[in-house]
């Protein structure tokens, strides 16, 4: 990949600074279809990589033959858990997961071997001739088994990856008080990132014995620790740059190829591809996780919340991956946006012979957020208030503790998000008013006569960054020099750029610090210090931060250099447009070529948020968040009750964003996650069915069309967050936390059916919407 | 039908091209290894996406779904031939940058081609119709809005023959 350079003609306010639409750089390479994905790359003389997976979910391994493979034509090597030259094992947060299996495989599809060929179909019938003797056994697969005394252990430890507990107030006295308790039991099936551009890279073997990955990732320091640890090489010996991403959304924290091109490159000494097909790639990531929750709700008969108890299972699958992060993310939210004055909170996260699951956008506070928000519905509907007015009389602002015993003190404008959402309009198009406008489309198999309208709500909160007491930092280095007469900045860090424009903010946040219009973001990988993961909401604050201090040295520098030379003190000057300008009369006394006298100045920064805690094992008590970000959304369906059809009519937002940096890549960012957590209501679902994926094809796993999604109304609020650079907050994972949850209750709106599994099919409706009539009949 | 590499002439983005394929080559990794062509995106191998989407005779075909072989003799257009010359962007090119219609831009170049198409057939459709007509493209990132909305911004300014 190139480097990307934005020039835009110079004027005295900056252009495509802090707080403009600034268009995309890779933007313009990416259109024309040049952008290389990590699914594009070449070298002359490369190989093929393929991995051979297990078809069990649960067995273990007799024997493993690869001779039949050996001297096949165009096949160069066939490499086993016995040619992992270092840690045999690799995983994000604990190295439990075989890099390649050797006496047990926990998961169907779980790699086994690896072959490099001259061509993908030498490799492909060279994995057709290894054998592999399987003892079968039977698999835990039901996660609310994984916990019981006689179930088999598939770790060490046992099934449990981890409980937490958060313990706030006295939830029995409350209980004993509450006049009004709903309880409510919900479940999510197994949702998928389905990031367009599936795992991809290129291992090309360098001459010092080391290898350059090129690969799609979310966080390339990550994976180099993972990666030289298997290899047994260090850190200098392997370069881990990022190749074009195809979307990500959590789905490319863990490893996918890396360790195995590289395996396949160190031994045959050629660069080696591996790319994943769309059904290799459902194998070969960890999913969102499956949950089963109940919550219990109580409240005054006025609607004041006084308690919330709830219990959230998550299920794992076969390997930890970031099992007890989400867990405790899921946990932290689990009573929402709410000021809740006692509350008991029990997250499990366990491990089954499903396919592991991990990181996925919301991380957790998705499926705590589906439950909550589904179970405030039914205690408006018990207290006979309407939804969003419960909702305003619970909503939580600026000093609220929450169940962790953290006050909130950055904004809370939550009352504030709802009451502008309750003051949008309404869509004024009458149900099925055009045929193609009924649920299920030109169908015409109806006349709408089933059709009815829902309006549902729900409220969605996340902590924005890492919490739980990591320092969590990103680096980035800047320098500035005059080429060709141009002040020009360029701009290293490890960000990785995935599409949500990281790339942007940082072009963007130069051009403003140091006034000067052509910026070049150069591209990342691990020979400049780490950024963190892009993930958790974080990238724009923590990198952002991060270019922002770099800049500010910079201009200290220029202006130290300019004091000097000019004899001038340094509150005199400001560094503005490119030059050194005397404040009292915005004058240039010093041109920047001058004071750098074709020298460059380069700074590094290195940006830390403020530092949080870990919660206590027994009460979850502690200041565990740096910061929290809020959205109220409203969802408007159509149903047909025969057909149980659903056509989203609407959706609306009202998200405080913090600043938004890029309005048009927040708004983006706001729509793309709407729109996968419309998929988790209605359509997104792999079928897992005794272990085993039986849906994994975009035949068969669907997620939103053009056609499913509808225009989406949005209210940005901008509250500056006082902690953050420029008062960003994060924004990339809020809209798909409240969009499934309001989309659910619009439906329990418009059907009175309870509804408590998601993904919502037709026949959940259909059948359900029968059963009631027959009731309710003669 | 012989198993054998063949001949396969062709006329890319005004270019002939001629190279050898298998029989049961994809259109899609005959453009993408054979060519160089690498704008043509796979995203599921199996006709769902549009990811892979081409103009053949000025028709879309899901280039994972044809064999090199059925597109001999034939004229197509990939997202590499949408520019009018170098250094400059189509008209819906453009608008995709300036809405910012792309986020991974991994879909993009379907999308482009399913929408040049429909602009070709009619210049200036209602969003509706744009809707309808890009329900055969999958986009993860961008739930879609900008994207009809380049469409309507390209249709806007077009000029009657632009593409
Ligand atoms: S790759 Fe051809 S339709 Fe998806
Ligand atoms: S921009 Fe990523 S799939 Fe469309």
């Amino acid at each position: 990949m190139r480097a990307r350079t934005i020039t835009s003609p110079r004027r005295v306010v900056v252009r495509e600074g802090v707080g403009t639409n600034a268009r995309h750089p890779d933007a313009t390479v990416k259109v024309k279809g040049e952008f290389v994905y990590s699914s594009d790359l070449h070298r002359d003389g490369m190989l093929w990589g393929l991995t051979l997976r297990s078809p069990h979910p649960y067995a273990r391994i007799r024997e493993i033959d690869v001779t039949g493979a050996r001297g096949m034509p165009g096949v160069r090597a066939i490499l086993t858990h016995r040619d992992v030259p270092g840690r045999k094992t690799y995983g994000m947060k604990v190295a439990d997961q075989p890099v390649l299996a050797s006496d047990v495989v926990r998961y169907q599809g779980e790699p086994v071997a690896v072959v490099a060929a001259d061509h993908p179909e030498a490799a492909r019938r060279a994995l057709a001739r290894i054998s592999v003797d399987y003892q079968v056994l039977e698999p835990l697969v039901d996660p609310r088994a994984a916990l019981e005394r006689d179930a088999p252990l598939l770790h060490p430890g046992g099934n449990l990856v981890r409980h937490v507990k958060i313990r706030h107030g006295d939830v029995e006295l409350a209980r004993a008080a509450a006049e009004v308790v709903v309880t409510g039991e919900y479940e999510i099936g197994m949702q998928d990132q389905a990031f367009l551009g599936p795992e991809s890279g290129l291992a090309v073997p360098t001459e010092d014995g080391g290898v350059d990955l090129y690969v799609s990732s979310q966080w390339l320091h990550e994976d180099l620790e993972q990666v030289v640890a298997s290899l047994a090489l260090p850190p200098e010996k392997v370069r881990i740059v990022l190749a074009g991403v195809g979307g990500a959304f959590g789905g490319r924290e863990d490893l996918s190829i890396h360790i195995h091109a590289s395996m396949l490159a160190l031994r045959t000494g050629r660069p080696v591809k591996m790319v994943y097909g769309r059904e290799e790639s459902f194998f070969g990531h960890v999913h969102r996780h499956p949950a089963l929750m109940r919550f219990e709700h109580g409240a005054t008969r006025d609607g004041k919340l006084v308690f919330v108890a709830a219990r959230l299972l998550l299920d794992g699958g076969a390997y930890t991956s970031t099992s007890q992060v989400v867990i405790a993310n899921a946990s932290y939210f689990a009573a929402g946006a709410y000021e809740v004055p006692n509350a008991r909170i029990d997250g499990f996260a366990v491990y089954t012979n499903n396919p592991p699951a991990g990181a996925m956008r919301g991380f957790g506070a998705v499926q705590s957020c589906y439950g909550v928000e589904s179970n405030m519905d039914k205690l408006a509907g018990a207290l006979g208030i309407d939804p969003l007015e419960l909702r305003l009389r619970n909503a939580m602002g600026t000093g609220t503790v929450l169940p962790t015993g953290q006050p909130i003190d950055g904004p809370a404008r939550v009352e504030d998000l709802l009451s502008r959402l309750r003051a949008m309009p309404l869509p004024d198009v009458p149900p099925g008013a055009e045929a193609w406008m009924l649920p299920g489309g030109h169908g015409n198999v109806t006349h709408g006569e089933g059709v009815r309208r829902g309006v549902g709500y729900a409220l969605g909160m996340k902590a924005i960054g890492y919490s739980g007491g990591a320092d969590d930092y990103s680096t980035a280095r800047v320098r500035l020099s005059v080429v060709d007469g141009e002040p020009t900045a360029e701009v290293w860090s490890a960000a990785v750029e995935c599409g949500q424009g990281i790339l942007t903010v940082q072009a963007q946040i130069a051009r403003t610090e140091l006034g000067l219009e052509t910026v070049i973001v150069h591209e990342a990988d691990t020979s400049i210090p780490n950024a963190g993961s892009s993930s958790a909401s974080r990238q724009t604050w923590m990198t952002g931060g991060a270019v922002k201090g770099a800049c500010e040295a910079i201009r200290r520098r220029v202006l130290q250099g300019a004091s000097g030379a000019l004899s001038r003190s340094l509150d005199e000057l400001m560094f503005e447009g490119g030059a050194v300008v005397e404040i009292r009369t915005r004058k240039v006394v010093m041109p920047l070529a001058e004071v750098l006298d074709d020298e460059a100045v380069e700074e590094s920064f290195e940006y830390h948020h403020r530092p949080t805690t870990s919660i206590d094992t027994e009460t979850g008590q502690g200041n565990a968040h740096v910061a929290f970000a809020f959205a109220a959304q409203r969802a408007v369906v159509d149903v047909d009750l025969d057909l149980g059809l659903v056509r989203v009519v609407e959706m609306a937002i009202a998200e405080d964003v913090g600043r938004a940096i890029n309005p048009l890549a927040v708004e983006g960012q706001i729509e793309g996650g709407i729109a996968q957590g419309l998929g988790l209501a209605l359509l997104e679902e792999l079928q897992v069915v005794h272990g085993k994926l039986r849906n994994p094809s975009f035949t068969d796993y669907l997620i939103p069309t053009v056609a499913d999604m509808p225009p989406v109304r949005i209210e940005l609020l901008q509250t500056p967050h006082p902690d953050s650079p420029y008062g960003v907050n994060g924004v990339g994972e809020l809209s798909a936390l409240s969009s499934t949850p309001a989309i659910v209750n619009a439906l329990r709106n418009a059907t009175g059916l309870s509804l408590l599994r998601i993904p919502v099919r037709p026949e959940d409706i259909a059948l359900a919407a029968r059963g009631t009539a027959a009731a309710a009949g003669p | 039908m012989s198993r054998e590499p063949r001949e396969v002439v062709l006329t890319v983005n005004g270019r002939r091209y001629s190279a050898r394929a298998e029989p049961r080559t994809t259109l899609a990794d005959f453009l993408r290894d054979s060519l160089g062509l690498t704008g043509t995106h796979l995203g599921c191998e199996h006709g769902v996406c549009g990811a892979c989407t081409v103009l053949m005779d000025g028709r879309s075909v899901r280039a994972c779904l044809l064999f090199a072989v059925q597109a001999e003799g034939h004229e197509l257009t990939t997202v590499e031939g949408l520019a009018p010359e170098d250094g400059q962007l189509s008209s819906l090119q453009q608008a995709f940058h300036e809405k910012h219609a792309l986020q991974c831009g991994f879909c993009t170049p379907g999308f482009l081609l399913s929408a040049a198409e429909l602009l070709d057939l009619k210049p200036h459709p209602t969003e509706d119709e744009v809707r309808a007509w890009l329900s055969g493209n999958l986009c993860r990132c961008t739930g879609y809005q900008n994207i009809v909305d380049a469409v309507l911004l390209a249709s806007s300014r077009r000029e009657e023959g632009a593409r």
